[in-house]
């Protein structure tokens, strides 16, 4: 599985509350909550961003809420991967468990740049940084997390489990 | 090598010996919460899972808390959502407007949470019920949904920091304060990952509802759970609260942590953290003029009785500063109503404030108090993040209900103990 496409680039602590303030949470479709990704840190970013972009931040990405209208408009919005230091431990499992790719990466998390043109390779963990001609290799996913990511998310994993 | 006390609840939960820090487990849960903003999510995602029914009616347990009473019509359209869903699956402990309370107040009161107990919450407060003793922690909604259906949640087992605490606060120093230091000390990330686990002599000086409002904002230091050993007021508390067998579990006296910090209770401020993280804290003999719009007295962090009490005791014959809107929301129907009884809410109307009925409202910009742009608010709410509490120039600070209530009549933000001169 692989990924491509132009960074955009944000700082530490980015939280839930500007990925998909409260006043939008009164819907739960994940189309309608990707209309306003982003919207209270760069209120522009749907309109700017194309399908398969890559958002790069520092440390505690996604900290806050338990809101998985969180991951789940980045998805829905069509961002490929979301690179960063750290995540928040709630984003980390929500993203794994709706199939949202993500992975820290500290070296890239500082290097990337805005605007970056950026390829990921999933199965080897490494990060291509094509503007700038570099690479980084971000922590592989433990084996239990990998099975349920392969499985596209916790639910049909668990489905399929549930009927065996 | 010792576990901590978060590890052997999960061990005991997993049918397993010992589990060490980073290992992936699979637990059974005992109870399985969530909102209303976060269980319209999961019920499609249950559903999904071809499960017919949740997996024990006792253990599943859906509030009605954050947009109610409804505060528009797609809000509405959620809570038809969950209601139709509660009565669909007949789980037993479902609240709706009339019975709800702001959930992480209201699990305890009705005794639905005891020591020992693993709890996963499709909020992130959830991790509150560390303050009895038990292991709870915030998750997402496809969790809740794969919770319902199975009983079962998969965990990283954490490390953990330890927090001994030792000495007696000063009369305005509170649980919200002893937090607010120890996430001003450590940052928001400060506990990425990991337990807080609370120890030491300190912790027979701070009330059940001060070690609620601690555990509380553990997840705002990044913490997957925040922990209180048990001791006679926990156990006393249960008992009175709840008919459910319970558990205690310890530490061991060798167990590992990553770091330790001793906090002296009795040196500590009253404190308030800044725009735009609950790490910027400040002592309020370190705070210079800031002029509020707003007071919020409430939340899943400070809206128990006690937080009613010191609010009423401070505001009582006084009146708010003229343009202060004080919006002061108790957090269950039960909590109300022993207001009602003490006459803090006589104190309160008196005042000037309002008082209103359970919700999450305000605390996430949810209605009941949004903020326009370029207003300030001093709140007793667990974040201060940009655009929280509405307009994205709007401010949030946050603070103890002491500090808020005196706040309220200063008109900016004050000390309480000042007023007493």
């Amino acid at each position: 599985m692989e990924a491509k496409g132009k960074v955009f680039k944000y700082g530490d602590n980015v939280d839930t509350d500007v990925i998909i303030p409260a006043r939008y949470l009164n819907v739960s479709s994940g189309e309608e909550l990707a209309k306003y990704c982003m919207i209270d840190i760069d209120p522009d970013f749907v309109n700017k961003m194309s399908k398969g972009d890559i958002i790069v931040a520092t440390k505690n990405f996604g900290c806050g809420s338990s809101r998985e209208h969180a991951p789940l408009a980045i998805k829905c919005a069509g961002v490929s991967c979301v690179i960063a230091s750290t995540f928040a431990r709630i984003f980390y499992r929500n993203a794994i468990n709706i199939g949202m790719p993500i992975l820290e990466c500290e070296e890239a998390a500082n290097d990337i740049e805005d605007g970056n043109e950026v390829s990921i390779d999933f199965d080897t963990g490494v990060i291509t940084n094509i503007t700038k001609n570099k690479t980084y290799q971000a922590q592989a996913f433990p084996e239990f997390i990998k099975k349920i990511m392969e499985a596209d998310g916790l639910v049909q994993q668990t489905k399929k489990r549930l009927s065996n | 090598m010792g576990m901590t006390m978060t590890q052997k609840i999960l061990a005991a939960h997993a049918g397993m010996e010992c589990v060490t820090a980073g290992q992936l487990i699979q637990a059974k849960l005992d109870i399985v919460m969530g909102n209303d903003i976060t269980t319209a999510v999961a019920i499609p995602e249950f559903q999904k899972t071809g499960a017919k029914e949740v997996f024990d009616k006792e253990k599943v347990v859906v509030v009605l808390d954050h947009f109610t009473p409804n505060k528009d019509i797609k809000a509405a359209e959620q809570c038809k959502s969950c209601r139709q869903f509660a009565y669909d699956t007949k789980i037993k402990n479902f609240f709706d407007v009339g019975e709800v309370g702001i959930e992480h107040a209201l699990l305890p009161e009705k005794g639905i949470v005891v020591p020992g107990d693993v709890i996963i919450g499709a909020d992130s407060h959830t991790c509150t019920y560390g303050a009895l003793g038990a292991f709870s922690t915030g998750i997402g909604s496809t969790d809740m949904a794969i919770g319902m259906a199975t009983g079962e949640c998969w965990f990283k087992v954490p490390s953990a920091i330890k927090f001994n605490l030792v000495g007696k606060p000063s009369k305005y120093v509170s649980g919200k304060d002893v937090i607010l230091h120890i996430i001003g000390m450590i940052g928001v990330d400060g506990a990425l990952y990991q337990s807080m686990e609370f120890a030491g002599e300190g912790i027979k000086e701070l009330s059940m509802d001060d070690r609620f409002t601690i555990a509380n904002m553990a997840i705002e230091a990044g913490a997957k759970n925040g922990i209180f050993p048990v001791d006679e007021l926990t156990i006393a508390y249960t008992k009175e609260h709840s008919i459910k067998p319970y558990t205690v579990y310890e530490a061991d006296a060798d167990a590992e942590y990553e770091a330790e910090y001793t906090i002296d209770l009795s040196t500590l401020r009253p404190t308030v953290a800044f725009p735009h993280l609950p790490e910027n804290t400040k002592t309020i003999d370190e705070i210079e003029e800031v002029k509020i719009d707003q007071v919020v007295i409430g939340s899943c962090t400070n809206g128990r009785f006690s937080d009613m009490k010191i609010a009423a005791d401070i505001l009582r014959g006084k009146k708010v500063a003229k343009g202060v809107r004080t919006i002061i929301i108790p957090a269950t129907q039960k909590i109300y109503l022993d207001c009602v009884k003490a006459g803090y809410v006589e104190d309160f109307i008196n005042a000037g404030a309002i008082f209103s009925t359970p919700t999450c409202g305000p605390c996430l910009g949810g209605h009941m108090g949004i903020m326009a742009a370029g207003e300030r608010c001093i709140s007793t709410t667990n974040r201060n993040f940009v655009g929280r509490m509405g307009h994205v120039e709007s401010e949030v600070y946050l603070a103890s209900p002491a500090v808020a209530a005196a706040s309220a009549i200063a008109g900016k933000i004050a000390n309480p103990e000042k007023l007493e001169g």
